[in-house]
């Protein structure tokens, strides 16, 4: 989180990457303040964020219930008793495993099915209207539609399961398939995200480069690989970003599917930090796991932000 | 792209198009499932599958059910003026990180992406003393401003990428055929982003319009919007199933709505060379 203040008289713009003509570089060089007054309203409405975040850093060195409003400071014992607790290291496998496969799911499975829908025939029209319908779902309540369908004694997933011998699976009940069973759903849930973000960059491929590999003959892979991944590659770490962000910090689909259960199968740090807070009332207990997801996950998007900088140099460089 | 006169071809499209069938039954199926459950009566939820005596028993519930209508009008107040505000300031915002080099950018746009870092159970604590302190608790105002911290760093990443793939050459040659910045943002930029916008601002509203968190601790009586409401028909002792299978279909149509709205713009302006590559 560092913002760059830099002196107002040596701020300037060049006219981005082309060479313009000398008109152009006057303009670009007369408005060299503009790209500061026209990000500040964006920014100051956003930067309110870091209060509540410094002061929950404070509460972490506290022992703050939320019993009482009084508390003392402690130092570091929070941050100590966290990181020297099992559960936690437990916790943070879960929500490794949990981010990982939610995530490579998502972005592959999302990637193949915007692909298949930017073909004009009436099946890809018809379905790119609605398959993006179960975002629009509120994901406690997708989760609970799942969590009934799943049910071993009424769900409707009963019938076609026990047609292929399955009849017993019981889903999020049984500890070696919680986490699968719950990650079946945030995939239901956040594949249309990956699907609607590819579907927007597909449609805004320029046309000029495929016209020159049909010419050329080249096969559908070869122009996937070499023309529309790497122009894609930008829109898609964007969505990659974002599904990581997200399934790191994901609370509602657990609690409302599992609630960290069956043991502590799918207790995730966002599960664990909540049971802290709420059941046990230790709120400074719980500050210290989330501290720790949020630096990593700044640690994860600062690598793939850079990634994201060499794609979009690429894509939107020559090609 | 198209595999005219490919002998693969036929097997090909075979294989797509059952893909694409098998993804849309596991993506539709469960909401086929809760229209039914919506039109069942509560003695038949678990007893019948397809073959039932529908009702509208459920609605009527949901919507006799203390003033679900207002929370479902405030949460259409409240996720419009947010994704309003956010294209507001989170547009120009993107076109700046996206057209003009300066110092400090790339640090400017990694901080935008950085207030989704922290765990909305993180700040939800503090954020709730600060908005008692400012009396912001229970208010549009203070929802609508919340909500810039879901919409605005997705709405600035995802255009930023598309506002940066459009060739400078154009913009600054219709500058010096004497169109206002203005002309040329509104007339030519905007269409050319358009894919990356009806995108963002549609994602941008479902989040808001799905957040619970935020809604939860920050609405109240006033604002209560419907997502929260909603949960009241799971709390009761006894979860009827039909009554949250209608709330929630009827919590997504608007969602429904803009979405099929808005689709057909989910395509580029114009396009004659614009584009660098």
């Amino acid at each position: 989180m560092t913002t760059a203040t830099a002196d107002p008289q040596q701020r300037r713009i060049e006219p981005p990457r082309t060479d313009l003509s000398e008109a152009g570089k006057k303009y670009a060089r007369r408005k060299a303040l503009r790209p500061f007054l026209v990000l500040a309203p964006s920014f100051l409405l956003t930067i309110g964020i870091l209060i509540p975040f410094i002061v929950a850093i404070f509460y972490s060195f506290t022992d703050l219930t939320l019993r009482s409003s009084d508390f003392n400071l402690i130092g570091f014992g929070n941050f100590v008793d966290t990181l020297t607790s099992p559960d936690f290291w437990r916790s943070l496998s879960i929500t490794l495993q949990y981010a990982f496969w939610a995530t490579g799911v998502e972005m592959v499975l999302g990637l193949g099915i915007a692909l298949l829908l930017n073909e004009e025939n009436w099946l890809s029209k018809f379905l790119r209207l609605v398959l993006i319908f179960p975002l629009m779902i509120a994901p406690v309540i997708g989760a609970l539609v799942w969590q009934l369908m799943t049910n071993p004694s009424v769900g409707i997933l009963r019938f076609p399961l026990s047609w292929i011998g399955l009849g017993g699976f019981r889903w999020s009940a049984d500890p070696n398939f919680a986490l699968f069973s719950v990650l079946l759903i945030d995939v239901w849930i956040y594949t249309p995200f990956v699907v609607i973000l590819a579907l927007a960059g597909l449609r805004s491929l320029p046309k000029s480069p495929y016209e020159a590999a049909l010419i050329d003959g080249g096969s559908a892979w070869f122009v996937f690989r070499n023309l529309t991944l790497p122009m894609l590659a930008p829109v898609l770490l964007v969505a990659m970003i974002f599904r990581l962000m997200t399934s790191l910090q994901e609370f509602a689909i657990i609690f409302a599917s599992t609630k960290g259960g069956p043991g502590d199968k799918t207790l995730s740090i966002a599960l664990a930090a909540y049971n802290q807070a709420f059941p046990f009332y230790n709120l400074s207990g719980s500050i210290p796991m989330l501290l720790f997801l949020w630096a990593l996950i700044y640690a994860v998007c600062f690598v793939l932000i850079g990634f994201w900088r060499k794609a979009q140099k690429l894509s939107s460089g020559a090609v | 792209m198209n595999p005219n006169g490919n002998p693969l071809g036929m097997a090909g499209s075979l294989a797509k198009t059952i893909l694409l069938l098998l993804y849309a039954l596991f993506a539709l199926f469960p909401l086929l499932w809760m229209l039914i459950l919506s039109f069942k009566p509560d003695n038949e939820m678990f007893t019948t599958t397809f073959f039932f005596t529908p009702t509208l028993e459920n609605f009527r519930a949901v919507f006799s059910e203390s003033d679900f209508l207002g929370t479902l009008w405030n949460n259409l107040v409240v996720s419009c003026l947010a994704v309003v505000l956010s294209l507001l300031v989170g547009v120009p915002a993107a076109y700046a990180l996206g057209r003009f080099d300066f110092k400090g950018k790339e640090d400017i746009a990694f901080t935008f992406l950085s207030f989704k870092f922290a765990p909305e159970i993180l700040v939800i604590i503090p954020l709730y003393l600060i908005y008692q302190n400012l009396h912001l608790i229970d208010s549009t105002v203070g929802l609508v401003w919340v909500y810039q911290l879901i919409s605005l760093p997705l709405l600035i990443w995802i255009l930023r990428g598309f506002f940066e793939d459009l060739s400078t050459d154009m913009e600054a040659a219709a500058q010096l055929d004497g169109y206002t910045w203005w002309q040329v943002f509104f007339k030519m930029l905007l269409p050319l982003v358009k894919p990356g916008l009806v995108a963002a601002g549609l994602l941008c509203f479902i989040f808001c319009w799905n957040s619970f968190t935020f809604a939860l601790l920050l609405g109240g009586g006033h604002t209560q919007t419907s997502t929260v409401s909603m949960m009241r028909f799971l709390a009761s002792d006894t979860v009827h199933y039909g009554w949250v299978a209608a709330a929630a279909l009827i919590c997504a149509l608007p969602e429904m709505i803009l979405a099929l709205l808005i689709q057909k713009h989910l395509v580029r302006g114009l396009s004659f060379g614009a584009v660098k590559g």
